[in-house]
């Protein structure tokens, strides 16, 4: 059977509600493009100097912010607290964690539409229990090197003192991050539903596709 | 089986249920706007995929424009290719879009209820986490990313589970001067910001039968800062009211068929819900958030928590946090915080009850001294017009405020309407995170008529008192 395995250093970041503005702020959804938001993760917190697409110069890092600093800079593993992703909808979020090389997202809960654009990307969320999310921050504080490997296909993170933490994933979520799907082709596979359905409504709700107010 | 409104809607427009549990779902409408779309028609032409059904989509340009001398054009570069990008889209798949200067543009989530492109019954999408706001006109309608956006231009469906139910029942009326925002702000503060997550929220109650269908609006735009991706209120009189007469109301033809499965958007007695939750109108005062999350709200009489208070070691640190990021310090009470700039606009409160509410504050008075800026975005062309013609936009231009035009503006400050460093804004938008509003920017969220009071005060005030005062 397929699998994937992950395994990357933590970047443990202890708070909760971290929102879609504080991954990507707003000046770079100017892009049209889909790629190169890494440079631009965690902006404002990163960087002491303002900065926008336009910013040519080397900008300042912040030495306090955790991605600036040894070993977190080269992470791939993000542990955060409660409620990760909410706000904004934009996908541009999930551009830039995966850009930077973010590999998955270790929390207590995600924001829905965060959730969704993350396994649309294969960006893999995993929700623990408040408990075992405690101690994997407890264990950082004493030993900030700490590798976890995820492995997919069993459902299990496991930490480096060998402790293995069993997780939730669906089986659609999970094809979502060991294949590449395209979930139009998926949908598409139903075009004659859709159809069907589409004339079916044309005669029940006229009114909906009356667009020039014939 | 007696049936939620969600239920009704998800059961009309179920397609296909998948082996996983979750459902291929029709879309009825799908609004686009120049920040989430480019990448999703990007998607569309790598693959050679056609749109599905052009004319369910509707687009307009309203994050990232200017509010001020837009006649001219768009200076920013950047800019102006995201915006040129969305027309050029428009134009290959013959896409409905609503041009800068035509008076029918504005912020998405205003003009979808406005010109009856949004209609009870629908399902509707956009890549905007606020399309929540439409749910007030008993439509299921929620924000998307853009591969959502992509899937839904190619195949006019999209895949998702069905959330649970939620009721929040508002008894009684909110007294005067006590409005939609209050009420929503309470709502958060009280849930929090994920206390509506894996939910559909439905409005129900006294209060909300009572309050008009743009007050619904400001409920259901604010359901996402709760966690819940759809916010609904059932269909009665006053959405009937609403939906006539619009530009693309329902045609004289088929209104009555349309009026009668109207009728059917409520939720049947004794339908269940998952979790039921009730809240008194009448014991809600004037709401003002202190933090960096909406739920970080508190009564306009109140004061900036202590952290020192909090039991919770991971709630301390992120109260003192918030507390530091807004420069303020604990117990410092709300009436005492001086502003820097007031911003009233949104998708949350830029509509014709929201401008006349914050006019009859203002009236015949100025903005305080250390306000170094007061602008007013009305939330489409239509609502800056009708504000014209009260005269709202003398009123507010006497008082000191600007007059602008429509877009999303200060709410994220895409565009050249933000906040500086440190700046002290009190804002009618939905969201306070850090930066939100500029690089280190402080906003504050509150209703239209607290923040015309803050304007002339200089700093916070009950409006109630203001009023009796006046």
């Amino acid at each position: 059977m397929k699998n994937k395995v992950i395994q990357g250093q933590v970047i443990p970041i202890n708070q909760s509600n971290i929102d879609t503005d504080a991954i990507i702020p707003k000046q770079y959804l100017k892009s049209i493009n889909k790629s190169g938001f890494g440079p631009y993760l965690f902006d404002s917190l990163r960087y002491m100097d303002p900065g926008d697409l336009a910013t040519t110069s080397k900008r300042k890092e912040n030495p306090d912010f955790i991605l600036n600093k040894k070993p977190f800079r080269n992470g791939s593993i993000i542990v955060a607290n409660d409620n990760f992703g909410c706000g904004s909808s934009r996908e541009h979020a999930v551009w830039a964690l995966k850009d930077y090389g973010i590999q998955a997202v270790i929390s207590t809960s995600f924001a829905d539409i965060f959730y969704r654009n993350s396994f649309k990307n294969s960006l893999l969320l995993i929700i623990i229990k408040k408990s075992e999310l405690e101690t994997i921050f407890r264990s950082l504080t004493t030993n900030p090197i700490y590798n976890l490997t995820i492995d997919v296909q069993n459902q299990t993170i496991t930490t480096p003192d060998e402790t293995c933490i069993q997780f939730d994933i669906s089986d659609s979520e999970k094809e979502r991050i060991i294949f590449d799907l395209d979930d139009i082709e998926l949908s598409l596979k139903h075009a004659d539903k859709i159809r069907d359905y589409e004339s079916k409504i044309k005669l029940k709700k006229p009114w909906l596709f009356n667009k020039n107010n014939e | 089986m007696n049936r939620t409104l969600y239920d009704k809607i998800w059961d009309e427009h179920k397609i296909h249920e998948n082996s996983d549990g979750s459902s291929l779902v029709y879309i009825d409408r799908h609004l686009i706007h120049e920040v989430t779309s480019p990448q999703a028609f990007d998607g569309l032409h790598l693959k050679n995929r056609n749109v599905w059904n052009k004319n369910t989509i509707y687009a307009v340009s309203d994050h990232n424009v200017p509010t001020i001398n837009r006649e001219l054009g768009i200076n920013d570069d950047i800019s102006k290719l995201q915006v040129d990008t969305l027309i050029s889209n428009c134009k290959k798949h013959e896409i409905s879009y609503f041009d800068l200067n035509d008076v029918n543009q504005g912020i998405v989530h205003v003009i979808g209820p406005e010109l009856a492109i949004t209609q009870p019954g629908m399902t509707l999408v956009c890549g905007d986490s606020h399309t929540s706001t439409h749910g007030a006109l008993a439509s299921l309608a929620f924000g998307i990313g853009t591969s959502d956006v992509e899937h839904v231009l190619a195949t006019q469906c999209i895949n998702i589970t069905k959330e649970k139910n939620m009721r929040i029942n508002v008894n009684n009326t909110l007294n005067p001067l006590v409005t939609a925002k209050d009420l929503i702000l309470h709502i958060i503060k009280s849930i929090g910001t994920s206390g509506g997550t894996g939910y559909t929220i439905e409005f129900s109650g006294k209060c909300i039968e009572s309050l008009s269908i743009e007050s619904r609006m400001t409920i259901c735009n604010m359901s996402i800062e709760a966690g819940a991706k759809s916010g609904l209120v059932a269909f009665d009189e006053n959405t009937y009211n609403y939906m006539m007469d619009k530009k693309y109301s329902p045609s004289k033809k088929y209104l009555s068929e349309a009026i009668k499965y109207w009728e059917t958007l409520k939720s049947d007695n004794h339908s269940k819900f998952d979790q039921d939750i009730n809240f008194d109108a009448d014991l809600i005062t004037p709401q003002v958030s202190w933090g960096t999350s909406p739920e970080m709200t508190v009564d306009v009489t109140g004061q900036v928590p202590d952290p020192e208070l909090e039991k919770n070691s991971e709630k301390k640190e992120s109260i003192q946090r918030a507390i530091d990021y807004m420069g303020l310090k604990p117990n410092d009470p709300i009436q005492e915080i001086m502003l820097d700039k007031i911003f009233i606009g949104s998708c949350t409160n830029s509509r014709i009850e929201d401008l006349r509410a914050a006019a009859s504050v203002i009236k015949g008075e100025k903005i305080a001294s250390n306000i170094s800026q007061a602008i007013v975005v009305p939330g489409s062309g239509h609502v800056k017009m009708q504000a014209e013609e009260e005269g709202l936009d003398k009123i507010f231009l006497k008082a000191g405020f600007e007059w602008r035009q429509p877009g999303c503006s200060m709410c994220l400050g895409m565009n050249d309407d933000n906040l500086l460093p440190h700046e002290r804004c009190a804002s009618t938008s939905n969201r306070n995170f850090e930066g939100r509003q500029g690089d280190k920017g402080r906003t504050h969220l509150v209703s239209p008529a607290m923040a015309a009071a803050a304007a002339i005060k200089g700093h916070f005030i009950n409006v109630i008192d203001f009023i009796n005062e006046k």
